[in-house]
């Protein structure tokens, strides 16, 4: 493979991991809301969050993108495809991350709400001093998970057109009648990637666990 | 006569068809230890868990102080719930020792004692790392404040613990079976630490199955049976002879497993 061809390859592969990584940000984000409407007790935002988690849990992703995709100009909304393909994957793993953070936030003792109450701590307070550091130190690993689960899924994402490391790897085999070389360099890519976040959460772990919390 | 710490007035509590306190009456002086013992079911742990607001009665009024805790007398029988900041500034003379000690295992021990001190009084971090420094030393553990409670034995957990709830200065400290998830060898520390607080005229209200404490550190035992306060007393009066029968029962199940010596 020639030094151009190759970076070809790193520079899909970089787009890979943007895509993602704002992917993932945005679902995070999108996460937390739906998690916290489903705690809810009022049915009005439950509801709709678990409306929610169903649907985007149990549509296949490949044809989310595809509604997405399709959807956005017949409403007249005109973006790059990129703008699509994220939108798609966030909205996806928002459904997921929610969830996970669900898990955690239950998965609190009570025993700890309770000594939080018994030293006078407002609702707020309890949810920003010791619900949400223990549930994010107990979805952790999830999340680390959902990452790598997101980057390997971004592979779907060139079906809106993107081209990112899959859909180069596909391109540039057609080119060159090469494709075991330009698919096994793309899966070693993925791998690459996929290690190095599994390798930075449990980095992460460790240091929750013994480091500072300040 | 001064008003009592905690007052306790015909209190009424089930979990679903359960009734598990059927009408308690009790009065915790100031400054004086208060134990409640009782068979296990008996709802003396509800009872403290009822004067924390950890539990809701379902009728009867508990008074801290002279402030109703909780629900407030609204006349006819009938009684208000109490608006949530109401609850926390009455809530705020109580401190509590959990069984499970409780601590927030993403701070140290340090953290653990100061944080309601920054976060809820807005103490300023140096200060509250004063206070928190003086009030883990008294219970004995001032080189373990950087500690966190993973990195500490069950004993030291239940000390800072203790320690948590003095940083605030309660005027009343409850203890809910404090020493009972600890292995035997560390409950001497506890121990030790809650005598040291008696002793200082603290009020103290103690769920024990330490009978040999309550009776040498408790200036009043209350006993549970079954949801009713069936005595109350000095200990010499309640452990003297003759016994109530319940009370000889109770003590006997102790005494065979060898678990205390009376005075």
């Amino acid at each position: 493979m020639s030094t151009r061809l190759f970076e070809l390859m790193l520079w899909a592969a970089g787009k890979t991991v943007l895509l993602s990584a704002i992917s993932i940000a945005i679902g995070l984000a999108i996460g937390l809301l739906v998690c916290a409407a489903k705690l809810s007790p009022k049915k009005l935002l439950s509801i709709p969050a678990t409306v929610y988690v169903s649907l985007f849990r149990g549509v296949p992703l490949l044809v989310q993108l595809l509604l997405i995709y399709n959807l956005l100009p017949a409403l007249g909304i005109l973006v790059p495809s990129e703008v699509a393909a994220i939108a798609g994957l966030a909205l996806c793993t928002a459904a997921y991350q929610a969830e996970n953070l669900r898990g955690g936030f239950n998965s609190v003792p009570r025993g700890l709400i309770e000594a939080a109450d018994m030293v006078g701590m407002s609702p707020w307070q309890q949810l920003r001093r010791i619900r949400a550091p223990i549930a994010f130190r107990l979805t952790l690993p999830a999340l680390v998970n959902e990452m790598i689960l997101i980057l390997k899924a971004s592979s779907l994402i060139s079906v809106v057109g993107v081209i990112e490391l899959t859909r180069m790897a596909q391109n540039l085999s057609a080119s060159t009648f090469r494709p075991l070389l330009f698919y096994s360099v793309a899966g070693g890519i993925y791998l690459a990637i996929c290690w190095l976040v599994a390798g930075g959460g449990s980095l992460a772990e460790r240091l929750m666990r013994t480091g500072s919390s300040r | 006569m001064t008003r009592p710490a905690v007052r306790i007035r015909d209190v009424h509590k089930s979990f679903g068809s359960t009734e598990v306190l059927k009408g308690i009456e009790l009065s915790v002086p100031k400054g004086s230890t208060t134990c409640l013992l009782g068979p296990s079911g008996s709802g003396k742990s509800t009872l403290l868990r009822c004067i924390a607001f950890l539990e809701e009665t379902s009728s009867g009024i508990i008074e801290i102080d002279g402030d109703p805790l909780g629900f407030a007398e609204a006349g006819e029988g009938r009684r208000t719930r109490l608006s949530a900041s109401d609850i926390r500034r009455v809530r705020a003379k109580i401190g509590m020792v959990f069984q499970q000690f409780n601590l927030w295992p993403h701070m140290t021990a340090l953290g653990n004692v100061t944080e309601a001190l920054v976060t809820v009084q807005g103490m300023k971090r140096s200060a509250a790392n004063e206070i928190g420094n003086r009030q883990l030393a008294r219970v004995g553990l001032s080189d373990r404040g950087h500690h966190y409670p993973s990195e500490l034995s069950g004993g030291q957990q239940q000390r800072v613990a203790i320690a948590r709830a003095l940083a605030l200065s309660p005027d009343i400290l409850l203890f809910d079976e404090p020493t009972a998830s600890l292995d035997p060898e560390l409950t001497g520390e506890v121990l030790n630490v809650m005598r040291e607080l008696a002793e200082t005229g603290m009020t103290l209200v103690i769920v024990t199955h330490e009978i040999g404490f309550a009776a040498s550190v408790g200036q009043k035992i209350a006993f549970l049976d079954h949801g009713k306060l069936l005595l109350d007393g000095p200990p010499a009066e309640i452990f003297g002879t003759p016994r109530h029968p319940r009370l000889e029962q109770f003590l006997e199940t102790y005494l065979d497993r060898g678990a205390a010596t009376l005075v």
